[in-house]
């Protein structure tokens, strides 16, 4: 299969209301900066892939045609994907396919999100005739499966708060982050409001305008960079439905098969040894040990565990989520390319002060729906 | 296929609050002043409205000058019967008008009175909006200019630097359409059952679960067959207590939403739980249907008002162990 | 590099359900029939949809349903006209990570105004605003066709729109080792670009985007037979000058988000039954033509 590889990330400061910036000026923050640190100049460009969760957050009806100039695609082939939350970790592995057919050479891919056009619950809370007004909201949606895996496995009620004050504290390490926490405790956590229960107000994400953008390559292209590429040694992509009968939905099987298909692509057999940091979805925290065990990095009912001795924090065994995460910045939209960007970012070298030292294999991984679609990518230093 | 199932009516609607950033902003305030601004490209050209981004160079367009409010027609369509939100509710014609000084066209609407009285070429000024509030709607629509104006020469660039307003940051743009939804056979058929007090499953014929409303089969993409009654009591799997208020919310906070899994179904749905405090629910609860008065049920699943302890013991975990 | 063919294709256009569940369920059925594969043997799914022709967020997330997605599938969806998700799916074969390939769009365009609800497509800033209907758009671009003398007085005094309709497609796609003997339409080239929206921007007698993908494409002489995906008469005409053919086959049903997908399936289906040895499909979106995709393609490999 040909190689591909990831030249250079950029993205945007990430802030409940940008309103110093249009749709257009909100990508092409990501964008200038993706081309700039991967020495790309425009005409290199050869195709634009741009991902967007739901048109009702801005109330465009396909944004990419309005935007098409301003993001540089005009007379160039532009795709515009939607895969609900996972969309961004789509648009990364489309970007990689239009790669890896040899047609393409260099592609950005760009995924933003301006939810202060309007109000994303609202938007996720219209009716459609003939249903039961039992909306709960997003929270309301997965707070029943937190629960169904504190029940499943035992684990102690703090795990929650533990993953909310290790990645908000990460957050603060991270100039684009939108929520910045470095004296958040245990205690405030806990004492935070209860939203839905057993969620807490400071164990959810936050509503951000943000976007995100990265330049990939060909293998001609990654070795003509002066500069530290991210080689993608594999990607996947699995979808399930949101409700059927029998569906796990704390340990959900296209998560599970999506992770197992990665491994066996990029050629890791132990994930928690030879996975130096991983940046994993988690707009609720509970999902950190949750989606440890989905993709493998521990067995059933060990995530929590894991995530109590602190592994995952950064100078844990396994750094999980060393950017902030979703916690921190929620872009929804852009949300998945940020977990594969600072996948990249830590191998390429260039995270910043939540730089993962040595790091030289790392996962981005999305996921969106009713914990239905999945994608994910491993990236290294080397091919 | 569905001609004959049921279908209702969906409005969507919210004000949408753009931000503009600073080439829409300073145009958008422009028109508050009544003045048109265009930006100017590094070809020289002047666009209007202006392009926030060279489409040459990529660069931030940072340039605007003034136009004139006169332009000329370059192409146009007749609409005789405005739709809502259009900007004239009487007959009127949409058209591309290059204003003077501008090397672009923008759409807009211009009140011609007639079919006949518009054609390409026609000179036309805007007819500015009596409230402005830094919109495109500043601009009501444009009418035929029957003689100069004498208004703006065009490229003014001091003109446009001096006195300039601060730029508007966000303008609203309500958004408002109707739909028409359709409910599938399977779905029209279990509505109609709970307008009779039952509440049906469906059997997928190829796994043999019962599905609650009846649907497709998602795990098998096959449609159900067996029709058969469930009953309107069974066990909480999981559920949550939604303490907090959001935009679109039908309840008022605190309330439990559980997911149910009826007796004789595959597949929980959810629903709300009251009649017992919040922190009393619980994984394995026994819940019954409270149904509202038999003189409101229709087609509607708001015939089950909520589901309420049925005094009956818990449900082992084992028993719904599956369905989380 | 892999050869990739069109082996299945079926499109109902039929009234659906909002959800589309219920009609995408035959037509995969008679797809994969065609193709002579099973369910389980498709590697790869993609859509195309619009949550704003449904009226609801996700809207494509339900549609899953029709597949059977347990165990999971390797699937992905574009907000686009199917026919994107083809070339998505195409890539994906060539790319070596798929050897076939389930394509399909679906949309019930009378859901909603579409002359209304494609407003949202255009500037939200500066045009949306105004809520200019999307008949109004095309009349603007067949007016200065005419006037350029590209259209007919009587182009431009019947100028119409094919009506929108309610539909659902899908397209078998196989890499060649696994086409085995079937009757097949082999992409020999397709091809997309998207021009500037801005309506007073463009030459809208021109179709910049058209002329470069049928370029990419290969399409440098006539074909016996295209389907081109023109929601409006004039814009059948630009289009003639782009895609050459012997024969035209009539577009005279809309069915936004599956149309241009339905329209290269039914290239396909000349090039299978053997009528045809060449022919092209061709997909449009946005306003006044201002994205096209073109896929050419041939009887023997």
């Amino acid at each position: 299969m040909r190689r591909a590889a990831v030249l250079g990330t950029g993205q945007t400061e990430h802030r409940t209301r940008r309103t110093d910036v249009s749709m257009a000026g909100l990508c092409r923050e990501a964008i200038d900066r993706a081309l700039a640190d991967s020495g790309t100049d425009w005409s290199q460009i050869d195709a634009v892939v741009l991902g967007k969760a739901p048109d009702l957050f801005e109330g465009v009806m396909m944004p990419e045609l309005f935007l098409a100039d301003a993001i540089g695609a005009a007379g160039k082939p532009l795709l515009r994907v939607h895969t609900a939350g996972s969309v961004g970790g789509a648009t990364a592995i489309v970007a990689t396919t239009l790669i890896r057919s040899g047609v393409h050479r260099r592609v950005l891919a760009v995924a933003f999100e301006k939810q202060s056009e309007s109000n994303a619950m609202w938007a996720l809370s219209i009716q459609p005739p003939f249903s039961a007004p039992i909306t709960a909201g997003a929270g309301g949606y997965f707070a029943p499966h937190i629960r169904s895996y504190i029940r499943r496995f035992d684990a102690p009620r703090h795990i929650g708060a533990l993953v909310a004050v290790k990645d908000r504290r990460n957050g603060a390490l991270n100039p684009y982050a939108h929520l910045r926490q470095p004296d958040i405790t245990l205690e405030s956590v806990q004492a935070s409001p209860m939203l839905w229960d057993p969620i807490r107000y400071d164990e959810t994400c936050p509503s951000s305008d943000g976007a995100c953008a990265v330049v990939i390559g060909d293998q001609q292209a990654a070795e003509a960079s002066e500069r530290q590429v991210a080689w993608i040694r594999a990607t996947a992509m699995r979808t399930e439905p949101t409700f059927y009968s029998g569906k796990d939905h704390v340990d959900p099987r296209a998560g599970a098969e999506a992770a197992a298909a990665l491994w066996a692509a990029a050629g890791v057999k132990d994930p928690l040894e030879e996975i130096d940091v991983a940046e994993l979805y988690v707009p609720f925290s509970w999902f950190e040990p949750m989606w440890l065990e989905n993709v493998g990095f521990v067995g059933q009912g060990q995530g929590w565990k894991l995530v109590e001795s602190g592994e995952t924090a950064l100078g844990g065994a396994l750094p999980v989520n060393p950017s902030g995460g979703v916690l921190c910045s929620n872009p929804i939209g852009a949300s998945g390319l940020l977990r594969f960007a600072e996948a990249a970012m830590q191998v390429m070298g260039r995270a910043g002060e939540h730089q993962v030292a040595g790091a030289s294999t790392a996962l981005g991984h999305a996921y969106g729906g009713g914990s239905q679609f999945f994608s994910m990518w491993v990236v290294g230093r080397n091919p | 296929m569905c001609v004959d199932t049921l279908s209702a009516p969906l409005t969507i609607a919210f004000d949408y609050t753009r931000s503009l950033g600073p080439v829409l902003g300073r145009f958008m305030a422009g028109l508050r002043e009544r003045r048109v601004l265009g930006g100017r490209t590094s070809d020289g050209r002047v666009h209007v409205p202006p392009l926030e981004y060279d489409p040459v160079t990529h660069a931030p367009v940072t340039e605007l000058v003034e136009v004139s409010p006169t332009g000329t027609v370059v192409s146009w369509a007749w609409r005789e019967d405005p739709l809502e939100g259009q900007p004239l509710d009487r007959p009127f014609a949409w058209a591309l008008i290059r204003l003077d000084g501008a090397d672009t066209a923008m759409l807009h609407a211009v009140d011609a009175g007639s079919e006949e009285d518009i054609n390409t070429g026609l000179r036309v000024r805007i007819r500015w909006a009596a409230e402005r509030t830094g919109h495109i709607r500043d601009i009501s629509c444009f009418e035929p200019a029957t003689e100069d104006p004498g208004g703006v020469s065009p490229l003014s660039q001091a003109a446009a630097d001096s006195g300039e307003t601060p730029p508007v940051l966000i303008m609203t743009t309500p958004i408002r359409l109707h739909y028409l939804h359709t409910t599938s056979a399977e779905e029209d058929r279990y509505l109609r059952a709970l307008a009779e007090g039952r509440i049906i499953g469906q059997r997928c014929p190829s796994c043999r679960k019962v599905y609650v409303p009846p649907r497709v089969c998602p795990a098998c993409g096959v449609a159900p067959d067996e029709i058969l009654d469930v009953e309107d009591r069974g066990t909480v799997t999981t559920f949550c207590v939604v303490n907090v208020p959001f935009a679109g919310q039908r309840l008022t906070p605190p309330y439990v939403v559980a997911q149910v899994l009826l007796d004789g179904a595959d597949i929980p749905i959810p629903h709300l739980v009251l009649g017992v405090p919040a922190d009393q629910v619980r994984m394995g609860l026994r819940v019954a249907a409270v149904w509202r008065d038999r003189a409101a049920w229709s087609t509607t699943p708001e015939n089950i008002d909520h589901f309420e302890p049925s005094g009956e013991p818990d449900a082992p975990y084992e028993s719904y162990r599956e369905h989380l | 590099m892999n050869d990739v063919a069109i082996i299945g294709f079926a499109r109902s256009d039929r009234s659906v359900t909002t959800s589309g569940v219920e009609t995408l369920v035959p037509v995969f059925e008679q797809a994969l029939a065609q193709a002579g594969l099973g369910r389980r043997e498709v590697d790869f799914w993609c859509s195309g949809s619009s949550d704003y022709l449904a009226g609801r967020a996700f809207s494509f997330v339900s549609a899953v349903d029709a597949i059977g997605a347990v165990p999971p599938i390797s699937e992905s969806h574009v907000e686009m006209d199917a026919a994107w998700a083809l070339y998505e799916a195409y890539l994906k074969i060539l790319a070596g990570e798929a050897e076939t390939a389930l394509v399909y769009g679906f949309g019930k365009g009378t859901a909603g105004d579409s002359e209304r609800v494609l407003a949202l497509q255009l500037d939200p800033y500066t045009v949306a605003p105004l809520w200019p209907d999307a008949t109004s758009v095309a009349t603007l671009q067949a007016r200065l066709a005419f006037e350029a003398g590209l259209i007919s007085e009587q182009d431009m005094a019947q100028m119409a729109a094919a009506p929108v309709a309610d539909g659902a497609s899908a397209v078998v796609l196989a890499a060649r080792d696994r086409v085995r003997g079937r009757p097949a339409a082999w992409i020999s080239g397709i091809a997309h670009r998207v021009d500037p929206q801005g309506l007073g921007e463009r030459d809208l007698t021109t179709v910049p985007s058209a002329v470069a993908a049928a370029r990419d494409a290969g399409l440098d002489a006539p074909v016996d037979v295209a389907a081109l995906h023109a929601p409006f008469t004039h814009q059948e005409v630009l289009l003639r000058d782009v895609v050459r053919a012997g024969v035209y086959l009539p577009f005279d049903s809309n069915a936004m988000f599956s149309a241009g997908l339905s329209r290269i399936g039914a290239a396909a289906g000349e090039v299978m039954s053997g009528r045809s040895l060449t022919a092209a499909g061709h997909a449009t979106s946005g306003p006044a033509l201002q994205q096209n995709l073109i896929c050419a393609l041939r009887g023997k490999r």
